[in-house]
């Protein structure tokens, strides 16, 4: 038999929280977080993607509580460094095969309603 | 053909009992009899397999046998394959077809497998039951109305209705292991940096790994073994020597120490899953591993900082899919606003979508701080958890998901119950370890995995562990009803 | 009321790097729109970046030049926004750890002080492809052949206060950056590209006032008008009780006039974060020691070399040494014709005066430094006039040769011969007694200026090529009355 260690592990249950309030997104919260990724969102779904979200959110809350003091954020598991290449060129034109896969391009340009600056 | 292992398989296209073009066909014709059912796949590739095949009798009557020759094995449809449609499971690359391969599929393909197709994944790997699926969910073999697991799924599903030898996958959080076990076969994901990203579609590139699902350890040693390697297109790839997968395949356990976290065995865990789980360690006890019981203390806030670090790389990642270049355009976009949401707004699935937003929230001003940098501290707790154990044992092991596969529907209205599929499986793809799931029993039905978990870059080690426990047990041979 | 005026500047400098910042494109200028525009560049799906080493080499020359501390560890970001000419969707860049420090340059003012301008830092960063606005059918076309072009930015203190200022700090970056040999400095092609951030407040006040950012300014020119332009609008404003709005504005150098941006820029959060696809860069002391060995002569050394060797005004060792180029073209017409005040006056003068007519740059110029030491010879030894010279300084800018050959075929020679010149003069006293009479009863104050008319008729009757001061000469001693 083997004997386990004390029962302490993550219960789902835990984090069905009953109140939400300090993550709760609201529909304007949605509208500027949907602008800044350039994604549509229908008015229809919006207070449904603002629930789940908050969902979501509710879930990561516990991480604010977490003394981090001196600890350095891992960015790679295994701290290894960037590796530099040699300044060569190694690439060769490729333009017919990437613009065959463009929505619309013209005169080796890729075409886009008007940009204004 | 199609129940052999490809150790089987090698032996018999060596032999010359059967070409690889015959095998080809072979699983070619069942794909188009069975799939139907399954829908494991996106895109068949049958002429190009064929191609493939031929050329590989070709080598193989020439003398020039690659360590894989004619082996037909399918790709996640998130590696890149030059001239073949590469989905993403997303409406946003359905027409996409790119003029480069993912390094792995190079070397698979170097190593002279031949390819049958793309497999069904959960939209650009974001989910854990393939519902995500532009193309439809993915059938579980085993159990026709529950979910294959995910992301992975389609590949999970395909080797497990013995539509593919093996096939290739990617685990973010926990996309190969979670569907290896809830298909019962045997799926490896290897450290972070063993398996070059390059031509891998992103997730979260701090987390998204490369590897294998298969029969049983030892395929998965034969493939991994190819697929793995430095690759000086990935920065984050780590220059290394791969070690012989197979060498030490058979080599006693004797004496290896397996911890086993308590935090794995709480309250959540399925009763049926944690018997058979238990009862999997006392196997690896009776083939002479001594059992330590160990702490992961911080096991409980790796799926929160999980599912902050990985929308907050999608929502980079992603955002370079904005109807300009390739991909899906909105039809008639008024200006270029119009073109971005519309074009994003409309090619992306839900989850995707949640996810960016998530992630997007996660990055704004002011919440950096509390969000992304804090999870990326506790992510090195999580790490240190790892380390701290692994001075005391040589593998740890544990369950893949809390419960076997649900049903289609169970989980997919609610975002947080699904993400809890992955707090075993999670923490592993956050310290960037190697995990590897095998079939280790049933519950009310449905296969149940058991997770090995190994030091950086001890690979073999877990290969091993599980290759002796399936030379001891069957659970890996056991086969979903209906699949003949 | 007393306005002062609050500039600083963010410089982008594209390296000269064979290859991309992240990709094995090449960066050359002027290639087929998107040719040069990898499956990197494009950001297509599953690509990713590798870093090149030259471009860390690069900046790491240019924070040494500054005097800036060198970080060891540098971090690149994302910067998330959305634009067609950014392909990934962010551009990577650096924020929290970038690879140059503080540091500082020193510019020389008009009255001959020295300002310090400290440098805030300076980062590696990709440039973005170009959106072209001719017209498709309504729409605008985008090419990727820039994107991913490894530039850095230079950040300064808001240390300028004055337009003068900002073109002197500006053109002291652009001569530490072609000195160094870390970008070609056509400005023409976008190869440095100026920001500037102006404020203005009441002489006398501590806190600064509201600034604007008027971007992309690709000429010395354009940033002394655009800051013209916007001292002058900030001031009227105030004066009327109006207030500065923070923006990012456009200077039109054809129409000399500016514009904010349209874009939102209000709605802008960028949300960086460490690149997960790059990790942390460490460069080494003994890295950063080789490069410091290896560091060529700076823009300030040269002047003060230039005014030593050579024997220059201040202001001449400054412009000459001010563009690497320049002083290697200097230098070199100096050693050959041996005469540096003559070779500082025609590279500063004509020469640069018609390059600038001709918007070339000292590299591309039709006359090269040999060419333009020969002429300056013959002038010397008296051959040709300086009047012959500029002809065949003309002659030269238009290929006809160098100057031998150009004084050869015009038949430029001027006459020196003193037997030759002795019979002009003659004959043209001989025919002028009038005129000789006036000028020898004048007040001997008042005749050099008589002169003239006899150097005229001389010059008339050999068709120029009479030597003006061989001529003055004889002309003197043949005119001064006998006692």
């Amino acid at each position: 038999m083997i004997t386990l260690a004390p029962r302490q592990g993550p219960v789902p249950g835990d984090w069905a929280s009953p109140t939400h309030a300090e993550t709760d997104v609201d529909r304007t919260d949605i509208e500027k977080l949907a602008e800044l990724a350039r994604i549509e969102i229908t008015g229809a779904t919006i207070d449904q993607v603002a629930d789940s979200i908050s969902d979501v959110l509710q879930l990561v809350e516990q991480l604010k509580s977490v003394d981090t003091e001196g600890v350095e954020p891992l960015a790679h598991p295994l701290d290894a460094v960037q590796r530099l290449r040699a300044d060569s060129v190694t690439e060769t034109d490729q333009r017919e095969a990437f613009q065959a896969l463009a929505p619309a391009a013209e005169a080796g340009l890729f075409l886009v309603p008007k940009v204004i600056e | 053909m199609h129940e052999q292992t490809i150790a089987e398989l090698k032996r018999g296209l060596s032999s010359g009992a059967f070409s690889s073009e015959e095998l080809t066909r072979h699983y070619l014709e069942r794909i188009e009899r069975l799939d139907d059912t399954y829908k494991s796949y996106i895109t068949v590739t049958k002429e190009a397999a064929l191609a493939q095949a031929r050329a590989a009798d070709a080598a193989r009557a020439g003398g020039d046998a690659a360590p894989l020759c004619g082996i037909p094995i399918a790709h996640k449809d998130i590696f890149c394959t030059r001239g073949v449609r590469t989905s993403c499971g997303s409406k946003m690359l359905d027409n996409f077809v790119p003029p480069y391969s993912a390094t792995a599929v190079e070397k698979l393909e170097q190593a002279g497998c031949v390819m049958l197709g793309k497999t069904n994944m959960d939209e650009f790997a974001m989910g854990s039951s393939n519902e995500n699926s532009y193309y439809g969910e993915v059938k579980n073999p085993w159990h026709i109305d529950s979910v294959p697991g995910g992301s992975s799924g389609g590949s999970a599903a395909c080797v497990a209705a013995q539509l593919a030898a093996a096939a290739t996958g990617t685990d973010t959080g926990g996309s190969i292991r979670q569907p290896a076990s809830h298909c019962g076969i045997t799926g490896i994901k290897p450290t972070y940096g063993r398996v070059s990203r390059w031509g891998m579609v992103a997730f979260a590139s701090s987390l998204d790994q490369g590897g294998v699902l298969a029969r049983n350890a030892e395929d998965a040693a034969l493939v991994l073994q190819q697929m793995a390697g430095f690759d000086n297109r990935d920065s984050t790839s780590i220059d290394r020597p791969v070690e012989d997968y197979c060498q030490n395949l058979h080599a006693g356990i004797e004496g290896t120490v397996v911890g086993v976290p308590g935090e794995y065995f709480g309250e959540g865990l399925d009763s049926a899953v944690g018997a058979a789980v238990e009862a999997a360690i006392e196997q690896f006890e009776a083939l002479g591993a001594r059992i330590k019981a160990i702490h992961l203390p911080h096991t409980r806030l790796a799926v929160p900082a999980y599912y902050i670090i990985a929308p907050a790389e999608c929502s980079a990642n992603l955002s370079r899919f904005d109807g300009v270049r390739y991909g899906y355009r909105c039809s008639d976009p008024q200006d270029l606003d119009d073109l971005y949401k519309r074009s994003r707004g409309e090619g992306f699935g839900e989850e995707v979508k949640r996810r960016i937003l998530v992630g997007t929230y996660a990055l704004s001003a002011g919440y950096y701080d509390a969000y992304y940098s804090q999870a990326q501290k506790v992510r090195r707790l999580i790490k240190q958890d790892f380390v701290d154990a692994f001075s005391d044992v040589d593998v740890i092991a544990g369950p893949v998901a809390p419960s076997p596969a649900f049903r289609f529907g169970a989980k997919s209205r609610d975002p947080v119950a699904m993400y809890l599929e992955d707090i075993y499986t999670v923490p592993v793809s956050l310290a960037g370890l190697p995990g590897l799931s095998l079939p280790c029993g049933l519950a009310a039905g449905k296969p149940v995995g058991l997770q090995l978990i190994g030091n950086y870059f001890d690979e073999a080690r877990l290969l091993n562990m599980a290759h002796r426990f399936q030379q001891a047990t069957d659970h890996h041979r056991q086969r979903a009803a209906g699949i003949d | 009321m007393e306005w002062e005026t609050v500039i600083g500047l963010e410089i982008h400098i594209q390296l000269s790097t064979r290859s991309k910042m992240f990709s094995g494109a090449s960066i050359a200028f002027g290639a087929p729109p998107n040719t040069q525009a990898s499956a990197v560049d494009l950001a297509m799906p599953g690509t990713l970046p590798v870093a090149n080493e030259r471009a860390f080499h690069h900046a790491v020359m240019f924070g040494l030049a500054v005097e800036a501390e060198i970080a060891s560890t540098s971090v690149f970001e994302r910067k998330n926004y959305f634009y067609p000419d950014l392909p990934k969707g962010y551009q990577t860049t650096q924020l929290q750890q970038p690879i140059v420090g503080r540091g500082h340059i020193d510019i020389q003012l008009a009255d001959g002080s020295t300002r310090r301008v400290r440098i805030h830092h300076a980062h590696l960063e990709e440039d973005a492809g170009k959106s072209l606005h001719e017209d498709f059918h309504g729409m605008s076309g985008i090419d990727l052949n820039r994107a991913g072009t490894p530039l850095i930015e230079v950040v300064t203190e808001p240390d300028m206060r004055s337009a003068g200022e900002a073109v002197a700090c500006a053109r002291k970056l652009h001569a530490i950056a072609t000195s160094l040999g870390i970008c070609d400095g056509d400005m023409s092609q976008g190869s440095m590209r100026f920001d500037v951030n102006v404020s203005v407040r009441r002489q006398g006040q501590r806190q600064l006032g509201t600034r604007t950012e008027t971007k992309n300014l690709n000429s010395f020119r354009f940033i002394e008008e655009a800051i013209a332009l916007e001292v002058e609008r900030q001031i009227e404003l105030l004066e009327d009780g109006g207030e500065v709005v923070q923006e990012t504005r456009l200077y039109n150098g054809e129409t000399k006039t500016a514009r904010p941006m349209r874009s939102k820029e209000e709605a802008n959060d960028y949300r960086y974060f460490p690149c997960p696809d790059l990790l942390p860069v460490v460069l080494d002391q003994d890295y950063i020691d080789a490069i410091a060995r290896e560091l060529p002569e700076l823009p300030d050394a040269r002047r003060r070399r230039f005014a030593e060797q050579y024997q220059l005004s201040d202001y001449d060792a400054g412009i000459l040494s001010g563009d690497a180029a320049t002083a290697a073209f200097f230098e070199q017409v100096a050693a050959t014709c041996k005469d540096p005040k003559q070779a500082a006056n025609w590279v500063m003068g004509e020469l640069t005066a018609r390059l600038n007519t001709a918007e070339l740059a000292i590299a591309d110029s039709p006359i090269s430094a040999p060419q333009l030491a020969g002429m300056i010879a013959r002038l010397q030894d008296g051959s040709i006039s300086s009047k012959m010279a500029k002809q065949v300084f003309e002659a030269m800018w238009n290929g006809e040769g160098d100057a031998d050959t150009v004084i050869e075929k015009r038949g430029l020679r001027q006459v020196s011969d003193s037997a030759e010149l002795e019979a002009m003069v003659d004959d043209v006293i001989a025919r002028s007694a009038k005129q000789v009479d006036n000028y020898r009863s004048a007040d001997p104050a008042k005749r050099p200026k008589m002169l003239g008319y006899f150097v005229g008729q001389i010059m008339k009757a050999s068709k120029g090529q009479a030597n003006p001061q061989a001529v003055n000469k004889i002309l003197q001693k043949k005119l001064t009355p006998r006692d």
